[in-house]
């Protein structure tokens, strides 16, 4: 196989290296260890942060793109024209059973008549079985329940045993740091009042890996979330969504950041012309209504493409690059509210009096930015990012509803409520594709809704010092 | 303060030239006159002589921004944008690509959005901010937490289900309400009261979460724990200290968005058929009639401009150590 | 939580209060017009003309048909379509003349005719609707064509006038209008066509062109200044058009509105100032003398149409097809028309609450998305659809036709690979139009609404073949009586022979890349891309596709710098050169800005089009079709697509409610039966109060504890 790099691929592990490179930073400074310390003892921190981290891991496991190699004897290597990532290659059952069009949750049969050819001649309307859901069934009508919850059961098992080899690593990973026994260390870990929740740890660990596993035994013969349209798996699709998901809500953020942060302090912190040219800046952008920008930079974005055809070869480079323009546009958009506040903040801290005692010993402006300013408005920038992902996410999903979202090709949640829309009107109703959607995406928004929630309490000076 | 307020009000013209010169930028970047042209004539037998003739009929025929060809001032003065945008600064918005008057037509629709966006705010406003001192009243138990998940709920359903449920719901089955439509004057209000559920509904859960957190900020102050301290009850802390002194957020809150009103909401205004100003707006973007989009930005930046106004002004008025200078 | 309770009751008491009034509580109309003989219908796009000269969208046509009379219309039942008179006496016969005015035999050869005549006799004692452009005081004087800014005070519509008037239709109002259609700055969308065609058309235009710009009273004065010499009034009741050469599809031009009468009062009413500023427009008040005028025009809201009390008077029809008689769409034969006193068209821009208002009779008829579809309509084991019982029990009937509108996939001609004349691109064309499976599309995309095309010409319009000898054999065979498509097999040996086995492009090694042009903007886009994706890749091919804008997609064909892309093509009239020339090279979009988005070009073809055009239907033209055919099914440059099916419900208080996809005037013909109606939409919209108490109750069981818990938690924390 040939890597693909993608933009926003290439953005993800930038962002990774900038997440690490802070956490191995920010592990040697009491001060910044102390409060994600006080995030990971909420019991709700911990637990938000593995389902988040669950969610992260399908991201990065699709953003690594390649194209495989295909099977010709002699000449020099061929490479397919489809560009994959790891989790597709993971997925790839999932990926290929296609049905011809919509099919339910579970079901053997389509859920639209066809006319089918009958053995003595003549053409009956009927539900035609599926080529694959439920496939290896002789009787679905008889068996289907028994087979679903034999597949349960063994997808439980699966789940448990993977659960134990998990905690039994971690048990003697931190068994041989500290020098004692796993049972002593289980038996620290299980009572009550420990520093770290880790039975609600465990516990949510183990409750996602036994959903995963039950749910791989179970798609591996059914539809778990039916078919869509042209019949293709739902629960495939919703997975693909949770990177584009996860995306809008980090790049967006990633991109504004530096403008954010340098426009604001700048703004609060030089006050006089540089504060109004700041301020008319940020007026002026939001005086115009956000869709209307977006949708212009997404039309200019199409003109540039068509007017560019030749470097966009494939489907989903042109989505991708989509997907990035949505992210720094929507960036340009939200960036003013951050602006705004950091303004404010690095208003007040300019008048406190070490601010002032260091402008008097003669520190530069740039020593003095970086040193007393920045890190004091760092827990705005924090918190802010976090309180406006689980937005942004939901966001993405309205602008498909004005066909301003990403790529009409690309697996999104948006896309999904949106061709959803016409599916509630019909009758029967298909349902799937908006539960699936709605459930994927909730769980996400809820938990980085709850971890928002812990990281302002513990970044927040004012609100720690009731707790 | 009337000073004050001059000012800013000359401040306002700066920012409306550039909100004027984004709009046209980014709308002709995209959309060429050629396209608009095209739009309007429609789809069959359409000659390059007819696009030619239609730009020149509707003043698209000149340069976009900058006129090599004119003398002196006439060079910025003689191109499209200074035609179509000085005219915006006395509010005459001339007439759409269509042929229709927009200051009549937004004269007209104005009003069915506003029969819907005020209801929906003081209704939406009453029970977003009595859940929000319900929930904090109970903060950090289980009635929190189930609280805020019901929110996050609420806020992850898009707003295209709340009103399909709703026009399913209460239109179909029950059959109380007309599933949609309008009608002038008073005759309007059954067309309204499902818009008006619908628009409380889905702004439940971003409102109730963004009140419970400016609550549980104000809760923290040091007021509060004295006000505890001296015996005072839950109740009378929460009513009496921390409602009253979240009010100056909410308040300002509101009135940000108080003259945004008139612009109507989008994909309601589409899916009940009500004639305001969003659909308004959507309807011109798709049918790319560039006169009503630069008319309804221009309107827009007006009133976010009067909203940051009346923000300053409405701060004097509930906070005394504030003044404006 | 209080307030809850207080909204809560609120809400009751509204319903209360209307649960006084008698009507439905869900009716979106007034409870005065339960009764009313009202036609009431709804509309999706908002019309962006109402004048006769520029309108050429079928938004606009539902209203300008029902109140602009041309000299003629379709006849409302026969099949195949045939003009009948409207506001002629008769359909006129052309008359040929040589080069040097010499009269010629009808069955004069083509080259011979230099001019062909048409005398258009009208109907004498035709009146226009009411209108204030007619008003005149006692001495004869026209009351309103000199307003000054005080008259227009309180003016907000055109209704809003005191008097108005009428007048009789005369042959100068045709003059007028096929002036106006030359005028430059009304931009009328057949100028160009007519310039080629109406003789001293192109002179006039040009003169016209002079006057542009100065000023609307001004545009009217040149307009009835001006001569053209191709069109002349007889007398009071006839005129003569005189045509370059011959052009038999002329008489379907004039059953078009662009043709209908125009009065120069309402142009010279329409163009005094002050009057547009108030959106007080010819472009958007009509003045007609058809069976309806429009009195409320609110294209944000609603637009009403209205009996016109000044009209002539028609009859409906007595003749119809074999069975007719017996379907009861003969019932109403002879009567005068129209029934409907009123028409009510509301805006209603989503599918959802529209179909949801049919169900309970707000609308009188309803097309059926592609989503309610499994709702109103099964398809029975003959593959005929029969509405669902819970259809049928509202008494909902079903109207089905095969529309004049072909959809297809075209092959850009001009690119390198997959268009061009060499046989390694016929057999790529051909290859995919066997592999892309147009029956699949149209079973998943429009219900099975519509039926697989074997080339241009749609049923129903002259030249269309039915049974074997229709079928388009490089992509179907015959077998068992019926089109089978060709095994896929079969298109991979054609890959094969064009080169490009298993789908890999010899050059670079590559599975072959083709773009396909998209106008990517509903919901249901993905879905439809998916499925198109999968119909390339059955070849090996890798489709690419571009979704983009409408204004790009458009400029991509004009430049012609696309590969594949879809686009269909709706009957300007029922004639197969309306079809034809869709693939006619000098109508090339790039080189021409035709119509012919493939710029296709192949010289027999476009000789035999030459001819074909002038032929009257027969058994040679239909011989010459046949070749036509032929030929451009062996080159292949659309994969033939499908011709829609037009599915549309009627309940049953509504008549007369026959599908004739030429005609648009057909709401004089149709009738109801408002007390049925009323009667029916009382039972189906009681309204359930139980929910309402539900609620209440259910507010009070949830405050009880709630208030009960306050209580308990403020005790607990007091402590």
């Amino acid at each position: 196989m040939t890597p693909v790099l993608l933009w926003t691929d290439a953005l993800i592990y930038l962002l990774l290296v900038i997440a690490i490179a802070f956490g191995l930073y920010a592990a040697r400074h009491e001060h910044l260890r102390a409060p994600w310390r006080r995030v990971l003892r909420s019991r709700i921190g911990m637990a938000t942060l593995i389902v988040l981290a669950g969610y992260a891991s399908i991201a990065v496991l699709d953003s690594v793109h390649f194209r495989l190699k295909v099977d010709r004897p002699g000449g020099e290597p061929v490479y397919a024209p489809e560009v994959l990532s790891l989790f597709d290659l993971a997925l790839s059952g999932l990926r290929e059973r296609q049905e011809v069009t919509y099919s339910a949750p579970f079901a053997t049969h389509l859920y639209v008549k066809e006319a089918v050819d009958l053995p003595g001649g003549g053409v009956t309307r009927a539900y035609p079985r599926l080529i694959h859901g439920g496939a290896h069934l002789a009787d679905p009508a008889a068996d289907r329940v028994g087979d679903i919850l034999t597949r349960v059961l063994v997808g439980m098992l699966k789940g448990l045993l993977l659960w134990m080899a998990v905690v039994g690593a971690l048990l003697w990973l931190s068994g041989r740091r500290r020098a004692e026994s796993w049972r002593v260390t289980w038996a620290g870990w299980r009572s009550p009042g420990t520093e770290i929740p880790w039975t609600t740890a465990l516990a949510v660990l183990g409750g996602l890996l036994v959903l995963g596993c039950v749910a791989g035994e179970l798609a591996a013969e059914y539809h778990i979330l039916g078919t869509d349209k042209v019949g293709e798996d739902v629960f495939y699709q919703t997975l693909k969504s949770v990177r584009t998901g996860l995306l809008i809500g980090t790049l967006t953020t990633l991109v504004m950041l530096p403008a954010a942060i340098l426009l604001g302090i700048a703004a609060g912190y030089f006050r006089g012309w540089v504060d109004d040219l700041i301020q008319y800046l940020y007026t002026t952008l939001n005086s115009i209504p956000g869709v209307l920008l977006i949708a212009a930079a997404i039309l200019m974005l199409q003109v540039y493409m068509s007017n560019h055809a030749e470097s966009f070869s494939s489907l989903v480079e042109r989505a991708d690059l989509r997907l990035l323009f949505l992210c720094v546009i929507l960036g340009v958009t939200s960036w003013t509210g951050l602006c705004r506040l950091l303004r404010g903040e690095s208003l007040k801290l300019r008048e406190a009096d070490y601010v002032q005692a260091s402008l008097a010993l003669g520190v530069g402006h740039f020593t003095l930015i970086t040193r007393h300013i920045l890190p004091n408005v760092m827990h705005i920038v924090i918190i802010t990012l976090v309180l406006d992902f689980s937005g942004l996410v939901l966001a993405e999903a309205v602008l498909s509803y004005v066909n301003i979202g990403v790529d009409p090709t690309m697996n999104s949640w948006g896309n999904m409520i949106n061709s959803a829309r016409l599916e509630l009107a019909r009758d029967p109703v298909v349902w799937w594709s908006l539960a699936a959607a709605f459930l994927f995406m909730f769980v996400l928004v809820l938990a980085a809704n709850l971890f928002a929630d812990v990281v302002r309490d513990a970044f927040d000076p004012r609100i720690r010092a009731t707790r | 303060m009337i000073a004050y307020i001059v000012r800013r009000l000359l401040y306002a013209i700066p920012i409306l030239v550039g909100v004027n010169l984004i709009t046209f930028l980014l709308f002709f970047v995209v959309n060429s006159p050629d396209d608009m042209a095209r739009m309007q004539l429609g789809e069959k037998r359409v000659t390059e002589e007819a696009v030619q003739a239609w730009k020149d009929d509707h003043g698209y025929g000149k340069p976009l921004l900058y006129n090599a060809g004119g003398e002196g001032l006439a060079r910025f003065t003689d191109t499209i944008f200074f035609e179509k945008s000085a005219k915006l600064f006395v509010f005459q918005f001339g007439s759409s690509d269509e042929g229709r008057d927009i200051g009549y037509d937004i004269s007209q629709r104005m009003w069915p959005s506003l029969a819907i966006a005020v209801p929906v705010l003081i209704v939406g406003l009453a029970f977003n901010i009595s859940f929000a001192l319900f929930i904090v009243f109970f903060r950090a138990t289980y009635v929190d937490l189930a609280s805020v998940v019901l929110l996050v709920a609420m806020l992850s359903i898009s707003s295209l289900f709340y009103i399909i449920g709703g026009q399913f719901v209460l239109g179909k089955l029950f059959h109380l309400v007309p599933i949609s439509g309008y009608d002038t004057g008073l005759n309007a209000w059954k067309f309204l009261i499902l818009p008006v559920i619908v628009g409380v509904i889905g702004g439940i859960g971003s409102g109730t979460r963004w009140y419970r957190t400016l609550f549980l900020e104000e809760i923290a102050q040091d007021y509060v724990r004295t006000a505890r301290a001296k015996g005072l009850g839950e109740r009378r802390v929460l009513f009496g200290h921390v409602l009253r002194n979240a009010l100056i957020p909410i308040l300002t809150g509101v009135v940000v968005v108080l003259p945004l009103l008139f612009m109507g909401s989008l994909i309601s205004e589409s899916f009940f058929g009500i004639p305001g100003l969003g659909s308004y707006t959507i309807d011109a973007i798709s049918n790319q009639d560039f006169a009503i989009v630069r008319s309804m930005v221009f309107l827009g930046a007006v009133l976010y401009i009067l909203g940051l106004i009346l923000t300053d002004i409405s701060y004097t008025l509930v906070d005394p150590r504030v003044r404006l200078q | 939580m209080i307030r809850l309770i207080q909204t809560a009751i609120l809400v009751i008491v509204l319903f209360a209060l209307v649960g006084c009034g008698d009507s439905s509580w869900n009716s979106p109309y007034p409870s005065s017009d339960v009764d009313s003989n009202t036609y009431y219908s709804s509309f999706y796009e908002r019309p962006k003309h109402l004048d006769p000269a520029r309108s050429y969208g079928s938004d606009e046509t539902i209203f300008l048909a029902q109140i602009y009379e041309p000299p003629l219309q379709y006849h409302f039942l026969l099949k195949p379509y045939r003009l009948v008179p409207l506001s002629a006496a008769e359909v006129p016969v052309p008359r040929y003349f040589d080069a040097a005015g010499n009269p010629l035999p009808q069955d004069a050869p083509l080259d011979m005719i230099a001019r062909s005549d048409y005398l258009v006799r009208i109907k004498p004692g035709i009146r226009y609707q009411p209108h204030p452009a007619f008003a005149r005081d006692a001495e004869g004087r026209y009351l309103y064509h000199a307003l000054t800014r005080a008259d227009l005070d309180g003016i907000a519509h055109v209704t809003d006038f005191r008097e108005t008037g009428t007048r009789e239709l005369t042959a100068d109002d045709f003059l007028y209008q096929i002036k106006r259609l030359a005028a430059p700055w009304l931009h009328s969308p057949i100028t160009g066509l007519m310039r080629e065609h109406i003789r001293g058309f192109g002179v006039l235009a040009d003169e016209l062109g002079a006057v542009e710009g100065q000023g609307a009273l001004e545009h009217v004065e040149a307009l009835r200044r001006a001569r053209i010499s191709g069109v002349e009034v007889i007398d009071r009741y006839s005129f003569r058009i005189s045509l370059n050469g011959k052009y038999p599809q002329f008489n379907y031009w004039l059953a078009m509105t662009f043709f209908a009468p125009m009065p120069w009062e309402a142009d010279l009413f329409y163009a005094q100032p002050g009057l547009a500023e108030r959106n007080i427009l010819l472009d958007w008040s009509p003045v007609g003398t058809g069976p309806y005028m429009l009195t409320e025009n609110n294209p944000s809201l609603r637009m009403v149409l209205e009996r016109n009390p000044n009209f002539h008077g028609e009859r409906y029809p007595v003749e119809g097809m074999p069975g007719d008689a017996e379907s009861g769409i003969l019932a109403d034969a002879g009567k005068p028309i129209p029934f409907i006193d009123r028409a009510i068209y509301s805006l209603e821009k989503e599918n959802v609450p529209r179909w949801n208002k049919f169900l309970q009779g707000y609308y009188d008829s309803s097309g059926i998305t592609s989503d309610a579809f499994d709702q109103a309509v099964q398809i029975d084991a003959r593959g005929e659809p029969i509405l669902t019982p819970q259809i049928r029990e509202r008494g909902i009937s079903l109207l089905t036709s095969v529309e004049p509108i072909v959809y297809y996939m075209g092959f850009n001609m001009l690119d390198p690979v997959v268009g061009g004349d060499s046989e390694r691109a016929r057999l790529l064309r051909r290859a995919i139009s066997i592999a892309v499976d147009f029956e699949e599309f149209v079973s998943i995309f429009t219900n099975g609404r519509g039926a697989v095309a074997q080339g241009p010409i749609p049923p129903g319009i002259f030249g269309y073949r039915e049974g074997e000898a229709g079928i388009n054999h490089y992509v179907y065979e015959w077998r068992n009586g019926r089109a089978v498509r060709r095994s896929l097999d079969e298109a991979k040996r054609l890959m094969e022979e064009a080169g490009y086995p298993g789908g890999v492009d010899p050059e670079t090694g590559r599975a072959l890349a083709i773009n396909y042009e998209e106008v990517a903007t509903g919901p249901d886009d993905k879905a439809r891309l998916n499925w198109l994706r999968k119909q390339f890749a059955k070849l090996g091919i890798e489709l690419v596709i571009r979704a983009t804008d409408y204004n790009r997609f458009q400029e991509k064909m004009r430049t012609g710098v696309g590969q594949v892309y879809m686009w269909g093509w709706n009957a300007d009239y029922p004639d197969p050169e309306n079809f034809l020339f869709l693939l006619y090279g000098p109508n090339g979009k790039v080189a021409h800005q035709g119509e012919n988005t493939s710029n296709y070009a192949n010289p027999e073809f476009d000789r035999l089009f030459d001819q074909m055009k002038y032929m009257e239907s027969g058994p040679e033209r239909q011989a010459v079709v046949d070749r036509m055919l032929e030929i451009v099914r062996a080159d292949a440059p659309w994969s033939w697509g499908f011709y829609p099916k037009a599915f549309s419900l009627h309940h049953r208080w509504l008549m007369n409610a026959h599908p004739n996809q030429m005609a648009n005037n057909t709401l004089k013909y149709r009738r109801i039966d408002p007390v049925l109606r009323a009667h029916l939409r009382d039972e189906w919209n009681r309204p359930v109060t139980w929910p309402l108490w539900a609620l209440g109750a259910l507010v009070t069981l949830l405050v009880i504890p709630a208030w009960w818990m306050v209580r308990r938690r403020e005790r607990s924390t007091a402590l």
